[in-house]
């Protein structure tokens, strides 16, 4: 182990049922040094943290700490803390009805005494020296997110940790306290610490730190210096795609231009929801296939949700053939011929008891209204057109919808929405976790539909996809719309580097 | 202007507060209001200092069975067995004394025995096991009773009510301890009366005073606010939740048995039908008293209050001439949701101005 590194994580493997999580995966984190994973959904990055801290245990591999002569087993949290790992993770774990001293020294001193005054005079002091603002006294839950994030960050570095684990510290945090968070890590950074930084956001990791460890697919793809790795390359190292290097890198807000709005269904103003996107404009043309792309976590489905009135919107306003709707409720959207087909099929989207028959009329039903039920003749009409019209492999319609595998659950749900003839139809990652002969009917579905008049919108994580499909994409980083690309620039190089966003930023 | 500026003072001062203690104040408020208003309005009785004792004295069990409830609510649980296992106490410590000569030692060894075994079980399969505390104790509330049935009919041969006349209790039942002589009153002939307290009293403030202490100043004590603040995040900050839930529930059913002894000098009768529904008044006292249901928030001086507030309440309502049984429990009930309304306001307010300042 050289001089410096404070963690050697070395050939971890682990495996769940039917899925190999991590294979053959190295780690190094160094003295002060600021240490981002990165990787998409499924890289693995998560399952590594959980064996760091001892949520998981590996099936194989070693992990070395400066100095421990010997690899350590690590097999509860309580194990990470004693030896210096310390976590905190999105979701504040700290207890809100107690005070910020009590937080910081609770369940970690021995002895049955409570010393108030010590206690409270010892989190004073630390609190000051790193600068964060609330009192030992005050109640935890009283503190904003970002600074009972800090107190959890003051409790390990009292607890003398020497690795520091930042699961998405900062996708609940508005920019200023994303500042003070920052501020924080980088001095302790300069007291020696090692953090791992986990982060969707590619603009704070290249903000703060020092190092990138890419993995891919439960495999380690490469450890780079921060230098070395420009963005539009850190994005096709987690993509998995080979970056044509003689694409310019053009200021990708030039791109974006608003096309005449004659042969627009609807168009979107300024809109913003409460999942923190930022306003955004979107045009939706007739017979037209768009896409969103980004990575994971920039927003692409708090857009569309927006859009549909899932979320909570708090601006903007959305037209239909030039006239203002409002949509405050699915519900209003759907009455506008508006539908959407959920990212997350399973909690959203079916209902796993009822028939597959039931779960293709409930959106029409729903714009009936529940007191004109649809007659039993007409739902086996129409459940028995679509089971065929998208070769739906069912026993019957009275099957539960939960017995069919996942490709044909998707396509039940698409069903449901076809049967309301939607003049607008959104699907977010229709396509995900089914296989690849359903994922090419979906395709051709889509473009079918589309050539009949209808208006897609397509989300989807894989860009070869999406370039299938889409001939116009809008481009998300951090929940912002950073460019539009449509006609000749749509390709996978242009697609990167407007993800990546500029590189002098 | 000036009036604003006091309001905006106090208006920090209550957001700088932690839950519990604006909770306790509330309470604590309330209660003197309440016992204010009786004063004014209802006078004569509500004067004597001894109206005052005597809430004590017939709710001194029901303030210890408080405090263990309180206890185990902090942890974000329930116990409704409490008011079973004083019916078994009271039952098994009247017939050792009457049937079987027992003398008054073994009868409070029995009541702290009967506790720390309901305690024990209940706790194991709470903490250990995971399985709700609602239906754990609701099943031990069933057992105790069914027992208390059982060792009545074993004895007598029929379920019935008796009187305990063993000497030796009767003499400790009727102890009285007399308060300083100007909380004393005199009657309509002259005669001084005394105000006097009952030894159980005496347990009760003890009880309360010890657990006040160890909830404010041992880390035992604090934990039991972390595990009912956020069981997980408890954990993941060291601290043993299964012990934490485990030692909550034996000192509630240790507690109960107190309770039970103290209720059977109270009463100094054994029958199945004793403290017939006293676990849903101790669930109400504490409620009353600032702790929430759903764990983390609560005080034992909150439930002392909790416990004079009900009582109060009932003294009010049988003194205005409605002493109907019905009426009390309407009352009761429109008193906890009183409560529960100013105690979510209160904190909604000071959410919504918690999240202004930051």
């Amino acid at each position: 182990m050289k001089e410096n590194v404070v963690l050697e994580m070395k050939n971890i493997h682990k495996s769940f049922p039917g899925v190999r999580a991590l294979q053959n995966v190295d780690f190094t984190l160094c003295e002060g040094e600021i240490h981002a994973l990165m990787g998409e959904n499924g890289a693995g990055k998560s399952t590594l943290i959980k064996i760091l801290t001892g949520v998981y245990e590996k099936d194989e591999g070693q992990i070395f700490l400066k100095g421990k002569d010997k690899a350590v087993v690590i097999r509860s949290p309580q194990d990470a803390q004693k030896l210096g790992i310390s976590t905190v993770y999105q979701e504040i774990t700290l207890c809100p009805n107690l005070s910020v001293a009590e937080n910081m020294y609770i369940g970690r001193t021995s002895g049955m005494g409570m010393n108030w005054k010590k206690v409270n005079k010892d989190a004073e002091e630390i609190l000051k020296s790193l600068d964060i603002p609330a009192k030992a006294t005050q109640q935890l839950g009283s503190c904003s997110i970002a600074v009972q994030q800090m107190v959890a960050i003051a409790r390990a570095v009292d607890m003398d940790c020497k690795v520091l684990i930042l699961d998405e510290p900062t996708s609940s945090l508005d920019d200023q306290e994303v500042k003070k968070l920052f501020k924080l890590m980088l001095d302790l950074r300069s007291r020696g610490v090692g953090i791992i930084f986990v982060t969707h956001f590619l603009d704070q990791v290249y903000e703060v730190c020092d190092k990138i460890t890419v993995l891919r697919d439960g495999q380690l793809v490469g450890e780079y210096e921060i230098k070395d790795l420009p963005r539009v390359k850190l994005v096709s190292k987690m993509l998995g795609k080979e970056f044509d290097d003689t694409t310019e890198i053009k200021d990708s807000s030039l791109i974006y231009d608003k096309e005449d709005a004659k042969d627009c269904v609807f168009e979107v103003e300024g809109l913003s929801s409460n999942a923190g996107i930022k306003p955004f404009d979107f045009s939706v043309k007739k017979g037209e296939v768009s896409g969103f792309a980004g990575l994971l976590g920039s927003g692409r489905s708090e857009c569309v949700r927006a859009i549909f009135g899932a979320d909570k919107v708090v601006g903007g306003t959305v037209k239909k053939n030039g006239k203002v709707i409002k949509i405050t409720k699915p519900i209003n959207a759907m009455k506008n011929g508006i539908g959407y087909l959920p990212e997350d099929r399973k909690r959203d989207g079916i209902v796993g008891d009822l028939s597959v028959r039931e779960n293709i009329i409930l959106a029409l039903q729903v714009l009936k209204g529940f007191f004109k039920p649809l007659s039993k003749a007409e739902a086996d009409k129409f459940a028995d057109e679509y089971i065929k019209l998208l070769d739906i492999k069912t026993a019957s319609a009275d099957t539960p919808i939960k017995s069919l595998s996942g490709g044909n659950q998707q396509k039940v749900i698409l069903a449901r929405w076809l049967l309301t003839h939607p003049e607008y139809l959104i699907l977010d990652e229709p396509t995900r976790g089914i296989d690849i002969g359903t994922k090419v009917d979906i395709q051709k579905l889509v473009l079918k539909l589309a050539s009949e008049g209808m208006s897609v919108t397509f989300i989807s994580s894989e860009t070869d996809e999406m370039l299938r499909t889409c001939s116009r994409l809008v481009v998300m980083r951090d929940r912002k719309m950073v460019g539009e690309i449509s006609g000749d620039d749509l390709n996978q190089s242009k697609i990167m580097s407007t993800i990546a966003g500029g590189e002098n930023k | 202007m000036a009036s604003f500026k006091k309001l905006s003072g106090l208006k920090k001062k209550v957001t700088g507060m932690t839950d519990t203690s604006l909770l306790l104040t509330i309470t604590v408020l309330v209660f003197f209001a309440m016992y204010l208003g009786a004063v004014l309005f209802l006078g004569e009785g509500f004067l004597k200092p001894q109206t005052f004792f005597n809430m004590l004295n017939q709710n001194a069990a029901l303030l210890i069975v408080s405090c263990g409830m309180t206890l185990v609510m902090i942890t974000g649980g329930i116990d409704i067995s409490v008011g079973g296992v004083v019916a078994l106490v009271s039952m098994c410590c009247a017939i050792n004394l009457d049937c079987h000569g027992g003398n008054i030692f073994q009868a409070i060894l029995i009541s702290l025995v009967i506790g720390l075994l309901f305690g024990i079980v209940q706790g194991y399969l709470v903490a250990y096991l995971e399985i709700q505390p609602f239906i754990v104790t609701l099943a031990g509330m069933f057992f105790a009773r069914g027992m208390t049935t059982i060792v009545c009919e074993k004895e007598f041969g029929k379920v019935i009510q008796f009187n305990v006349e063993n000497e030796a209790f009767v003499k400790i039942k009727d102890t009285r301890i007399n308060m300083p002589e100007f909380l004393g009153t005199v009657s309509k002939r002259g005669v001084f009366i005394p105000a006097y307290i009952e030894l159980g009293v005496i347990v009760a403030i003890l009880i309360v005073l010890i657990l006040f202490c160890v909830l404010r100043w041992t880390k035992t004590g604090r934990k039991f606010y972390a595990v009912g603040g956020n069981n997980q995040s408890a954990l993941m900050l060291g601290v043993n939740v299964k012990r934490t839930k485990f030692t909550a529930h034996v000192i509630c059913g240790l507690l109960a048995g107190v309770g039970g002894f103290v209720y059977f000098l109270h009463i100094g009768s054994g029958s199945p039908t004793h403290a017939a529904g006293m676990e849903m008044n101790a669930i109400a006292s504490s409620i009353i008293g600032g702790t929430m249901l759903s764990g983390g928030i609560g005080s034992i001086i909150g439930a002392l209050f909790g416990v004079l507030s009900l009582s109060t309440i009932k003294d009010i309502v049988s003194s205005m001439g409605f002493d109907e049984n019905w009426w009390t429990g309407i009352t009761v009930a429109a008193m906890l949701c009183l409560f529960l309304i100013i105690q979510s306001i209160v904190m909604a307010r000071k959410s919504s101005a918690g999240s202004k300042i930051e």
